[in-house]
């Protein structure tokens, strides 16, 4: 079962001067163990979108059903549909409040009322899985950790609820490029091995290629582009309208190939771009 | 001239007690009136503390700043540090606090008692020199991230600062704001010739500067021109750092016999190599 979004209109502030509609007759469905990409520029609606994947916006006009729910609804099955989706906001450390790391990762099961053993467990696994060691942290306070490892905490909070979807929304920004390269490690393994779907907000288009198979573009409220990447990262007019960028490798290739080197463009990891390059080097010796 | 002067300097957190970390270590460093300096190094390597002495914000434990050969532990210098050296941090939200733009960018000289027709002159001159004078008007949350960046630089230069110290300034930013942003103060520092210090987590950002610092547990672990930096990709991946995706190619391609010359580190000077 899918999550549904229908016809999602919503405006910030209606009937009043700062009336803002920031989306647009939106339809969408994200499809159990995929993993969707949403990029856009600042200020396209992206967040505002990922905001009503577990019902903290409520569409002005139009339906999200997770798993069929619609979650406007009142009463349980509303609440438990909302609980089928994590939420990792944009700088999730900020949230970060509790005595030791261990107690900040329980706070969430702590109120769904499990048992201690099974919250313990699951903190456990939590702490594992964003390659925080348990013993070596659990009493250590989260405003002690490294950036990197605040972040990872953070989020540790949110798989502890062992949701169905996992939204993340700028999970990478102002990390350095190993902590970078390490949380998009864990959120590939959460997919493939935990079968959490994935739901990625990102403008950074590497980290987009090397991790969904999907990829949607977000202007001015609407949908504009929704593509595998392979596809979405050659088209350069809606990459342009959306505020984008290709992602680095496809930009010097196909800078290469402008040139008149004749380099197959399609390359996203760095394995691939200097193959097509020497590829490209032998068959042509000069360009 | 030597703008700043950092001798022997460092920055102890709750110094004193059992949560004592040392975050700046025993620090030299001079950078030049006019320099153009990237800081690169891992979350918690002690970038942003040494950058936030540039301008008082933290005193030294240990050792001395001097800015301007003024001593910011000598507190009867402190606006003038202040006023000779602008900070832009990450998140751009956080730092404009007026509800229209100009108004914003004189908060700063309004403050120095500098009169209102000189302020006029001041900020329709930052702004101009942000590309942001049509937006004089406007009220800040309307702007993209990119430009309220710049609208907090206008404000650094309407206080006629010498120095910007920008803490990744980018670094919540889409890939056009990202773009201007670096424009802006390339811009800054060539026409105007600001001294610039630029904190950042991207390696093509660092490459636009003059000189690059990197930094490990409070250390100044290597200091040294992009090129030179950027030339030792096995280090920079060990440090948990990068380079540029054109540097690591060039590196890659060299590896595999293909003749390139020393500096490249763009997408431009590769395909000059490339496609002569």
């Amino acid at each position: 079962m899918p999550i549904e979004l229908k016809h999602v209109t919503y405006t910030y502030m209606p009937q009043t001067p700062f009336e803002r509609v920031a989306l647009q007759d939106v339809s969408l469905t994200i499809e159990e163990g995929s993993f969707t990409a949403i990029a856009g520029h600042t200020g396209s609606g992206k967040s505002t979108l990922v905001q009503h994947l577990n019902g903290i916006l409520q569409p002005t006009s139009g339906q999200v059903l997770v798993d069929g729910t619609d979650l406007a609804a009142r009463g349980k099955a509303a609440l438990a549909a909302r609980r089928k989706v994590g939420m990792v906001f944009q700088y999730p450390e900020h949230q970060l409040f509790e005595e030791t790391v261990a107690l900040d990762i329980a706070f969430g099961p702590k109120n769904l009322e499990l048992p201690e053993a099974e919250i313990e467990q699951r903190v456990r696994q939590a702490m594992e899985f964003v390659h925080l060691d348990y013993e070596t942290y659990k009493d250590r306070s989260p405003f002690q950790l490294s950036g990197g490892q605040m972040r990872r905490a953070a989020i540790a909070g949110v798989i502890a609820l062992q949701p169905k979807y996992l939204v993340l929304d700028e999970p990478t920004a102002g990390l350095d490029p190993r902590g970078r390269e390490d949380l998009l490690q864990r959120i590939v393994q959460l997919h493939k091995k935990e079968k959490i779907t994935i739901v990625f907000v990102s403008h950074n288009m590497d980290d987009i290629a090397r991790t969904a198979d999907r990829v949607v573009f977000m202007d001015q409220g609407k949908v504009l582009l929704d593509e595998a990447p392979a596809k979405a990262f050659f088209a350069e007019k809606e990459i342009a309208q959306a505020g984008l960028a290709a992602p680095q490798m496809v930009t010097l290739l196909t800078k290469l190939r402008e040139k008149g080197l004749a380099v197959d463009p399609a390359a996203f990891t760095m394995e691939d771009g200097v193959a097509h390059i020497m590829k490209a080097l032998r068959e042509a010796k000069s360009c | 001239m030597n703008f700043i002067e950092l001798t022997n300097m460092s920055h102890v957190y709750h110094d004193g007690t059992e949560n004592a970390h040392t975050a700046v270590d025993h620090i030299d460093l001079t950078i030049k009136e006019g320099e153009f300096l990237a800081i690169l190094g891992t979350n918690g390597s002690g970038k942003s503390t040494l950058a936030k002495h540039f301008n008082a914000i933290l005193l030294p434990t240990e050792g001395h700043c001097r800015v301007a050969g003024m001593d910011t532990a000598d507190e009867a210098h402190l606006w003038d540090i202040r006023q000779q050296v602008g900070m832009v941090f990450q998140n751009p939200d956080n730092q404009i606090i007026a509800a229209v733009v100009e108004d914003d960018v004189a908060f700063g000289p309004e403050n120095l008692g500098v009169p209102p027709e000189k302020i006029r002159q001041r900020v329709a001159e930052s702004l101009a020199a942000v590309g942001m004078e049509h937006y004089r008007k406007f009220a800040p949350h309307l702007l993209s991230g990119g430009q309220k960046q710049r609208i907090a630089i206008a404000g650094a230069l309407a206080m006629h600062t010498k120095c910007l110290v920008l803490d990744e300034p980018t670094a919540m930013l889409d890939p056009s704001g990202r773009r201007d942003v670096l424009h802006t103060v390339r811009q800054l520092h060539e026409k105007v010739g600001i001294t610039v210090v630029y904190i950042t987590h991207f390696m093509e950002e660092a490459a636009a500067a003059d000189r690059i610092l990197v930094m490990e547990q409070g250390k100044i672990v290597d200091d040294g021109t992009p090129a030179e930096i950027f030339r030792q990709v096995a280090v920079m991946k060990k440090r948990g750092l990068d380079v540029p995706l054109a540097a690591e190619v060039a590196w890659r391609l060299r590896q595999q016999g293909v003749r390139l010359p020393e500096r490249i580190l763009t997408d431009e000077d590769l395909v000059m190599a490339l496609c002569r």
